[in-house]
């Protein structure tokens, strides 16, 4: 018995989200008394692998092809399934990044396996383990048993620190089985081009601190008054529905039940209502600042810090006293 | 083209959600059913594919009698029929229900199924997925945009990823699922209403679409999240400051 962590990379550039997956399976592997390994697909990535080497993976097992140069979900289904037969894996996990959510549903089913979504807990229960995953936008955190003989997890990032590197060296060894299975599964679906969001700002789903707007905004040209607060303190910036439904904000920027899930140290809400949906998303962050200026807003009921104001007021304000704070 | 689209009821979701005394389930008393928003949009999406590429628009659903509500919903949109697999919708997992379509896609042989990328209920994101891989498709998740190309063999689908949009071509027939972005779901008119209740649906039940009625996958306690406390309210911004700096510690 054994357990597989599906790495994840883009452009052979090593995705955080995946030490996330391997927190997790670090706590599987000592629950149950077993070793872990993991699956690093995709094409050039031995610097990922090598990367990889030092969590304490027992093996590293690489499918590195042409095939493999963008993430497809049908390759890398193929890869990631015929490594898990390969290593023996009866638990296979991975982030629930977008990947993750996209990919895993096709490796259970070339596994047999049963698939929980968005675990947030894999406590030992019983001489078993016992899973913990949200439902109806984490009103209600329920307990599922996955029934089948191998088990597939995606990881909720927002519930397990990265794990640190702990030294030691993995075994690397190349999978030609994953790579003729990638080659295999044909054509029928082919990588057009990636419009990234991007630019300086952290990653929301690996920032520290995050700042996120609401409809309170009232526009696309005032949302970017958060681009200097954000900055004031090197956060990312991070959206409710809402303000991404009215077109305030990028699609990738949206927090809550539908979006992302984050917990940073530091989480300031700007004029956002807090509606349940966008609490799901955020209400892990250590701790939580709300700024709004209806103080009946539910999102204070979460907040640690309330600020009662105008946001157009507060946010500059602000920004400036993050700044002189920084400036000693 | 022949467009297949799942309809699942889900309680309100703006309904608050309480549990059973024994933690056994959700108490269902006084909640209304709606269609899963993002089947919404995913109705709304096989009507426009229907509107340029002609074709055929059938609702599917899972569930007892009173489903047929959740399907006339999407024929009151506009679609041309629906099926109804009859049966409990208690004891539904992702990858059963994924069995279900992947039958009634055998029976009906379509160019497209579209899904909802996720249902507001269980949340778990796996449904397309999984009728995906079942039926060796090519899958498009999470799609904000659908283009019809060359001819009418490809579909080109944008799909709200982390980091941005990424865009791909998928060879039909193919699985196709919802974000919220795609569309704006059209309300049912009153002549669409009318004409909907003339409008057939046909009932099997998951026996005879030869589906086996297990699940991989169960849950056994429900339970409450850990309530977190509301903190205080500050009066100004040097105060907000002073408390992070100094209280909290995160500057």
């Amino acid at each position: 018995m054994s357990i597989l962590v599906i790495a994840e990379q883009s452009g052979g550039v090593l995705r955080k989200s995946t030490l996330c997956a391997v927190s997790c399976a670090r706590e599987l592997a000592t629950v149950l008394g077993v070793d872990w390994h993991l699956a690093v697909s995709g094409h050039n990535v031995s610097g990922v692998a090598t990367e990889l080497a030092g969590y304490g993976a027992s093996t590293i097992r690489v499918a590195d092809d042409a095939s493999l140069s963008e993430y497809l979900a049908m390759p890398y289904a193929a890869a990631a399934a015929t490594i898990a037969k390969e290593v023996g894996a009866k638990w296979v996990l991975c982030s629930s990044s977008t990947i993750g959510k996209d990919l895993m549903p096709r490796v259970a089913v070339r596994l047999d396996a049963g698939l929980a979504s968005d675990v947030v807990s894999v406590a030992g229960a019983d001489g078993g383990v016992q899973l913990v995953r949200p439902l109806w936008a984490g009103n209600v955190m329920a307990t599922v048993d996955v029934l089948t003989e191998v088990k597939c997890l995606t990881v909720r990032t927002s519930d397990f620190d990265a794990a640190a590197a702990t030294g030691g060296e993995s075994a690397l060894s190349a999978s030609e089985g994953a790579v003729a299975a990638a080659q295999a599964s044909g054509a029928k679906m082919r990588f057009v081009r990636l419009d990234a969001t991007g630019g300086a700002r952290p990653d929301l789903n690996e920032a520290d601190r995050i700042i996120s707007g609401g409809r309170g905004l009232k526009s696309e040209e005032n949302f970017h008054i958060l681009d200097e607060l954000a900055d004031s303190i090197g956060a990312a910036i991070g959206a409710s529905r809402a303000a991404v439904d009215a077109g305030y904000a990028p699609n990738d920027y949206q927090i809550g039940q539908t979006g992302k899930s984050v917990a940073p140290d530091l989480y300031i809400a700007v004029a956002i209502s807090g509606a349940i949906q966008h609490l799901a998303g955020m209400k892990n962050s250590k701790v939580i600042v709300a700024i709004n200026k209806d103080p009946e807003a539910p999102i204070f009921q979460v907040a640690d810090y309330g600020l009662v104001a105008d946001a157009f007021q507060a946010v500059p304000e602000l920004a400036e006293a993050f700044r002189q704070v920084r400036a000693g | 083209m022949k467009i297949l689209v799942a309809a699942k009821r889900v309680t309100d979701p703006d309904a608050t959600i309480r549990l059973k005394a024994d933690l056994s389930g959700i108490e269902l008393d006084g909640l209304e059913y709606k269609v899963n928003p993002f089947d919404e949009n995913a109705i709304e999406a096989a009507l426009q594919l229907q509107t340029s590429q002609g074709g055929e628009v059938i609702v599917v659903s899972i569930g007892p009698d009173e489903v047929q509500t959740t399907i006339r919903t999407g024929l009151a949109m506009g679609a041309d029929r629906g099926i109804l697999v009859t049966g409990s919708d208690e004891h539904l997992d992702g990858d059963l229900v994924a069995r279900i379509f992947a039958a009634l896609w055998r029976r009906e042989d379509p160019d497209v199924f579209l899904l909802g990328k996720q249902c507001i209920d269980g949340d778990s994101n796996q449904v397309g997925q999984l009728l995906a891989e079942y039926l060796d498709l090519p899958q498009a998740c999470f799609a904000s945009e659908i283009e019809i190309i060359d001819g009418g063999t490809t579909a080109r689908v944008s799909r709200e990823v982390d980091g941005g949009i990424e865009v791909i071509d998928v060879t039909l027939p193919a699985v196709i699922t919802a974000d919220l972005r795609l569309n704006e779901p059209r309300y049912a008119s009153l002549p669409g209403i009318m004409k909907a209740k003339r409008k057939t649906i046909d009932r099997v039940s998951i026996d005879e679409l030869g589906v086996t009625p297990d699940q991989k996958v169960k849950t056994i306690l429900y339970n409450k999240p850990g309530d977190r406390q509301a903190g205080i309210m500050v009066e100004s911004v040097t105060e907000l400051v002073d408390k992070l700096q100094n209280e909290a510690r995160v500057l």
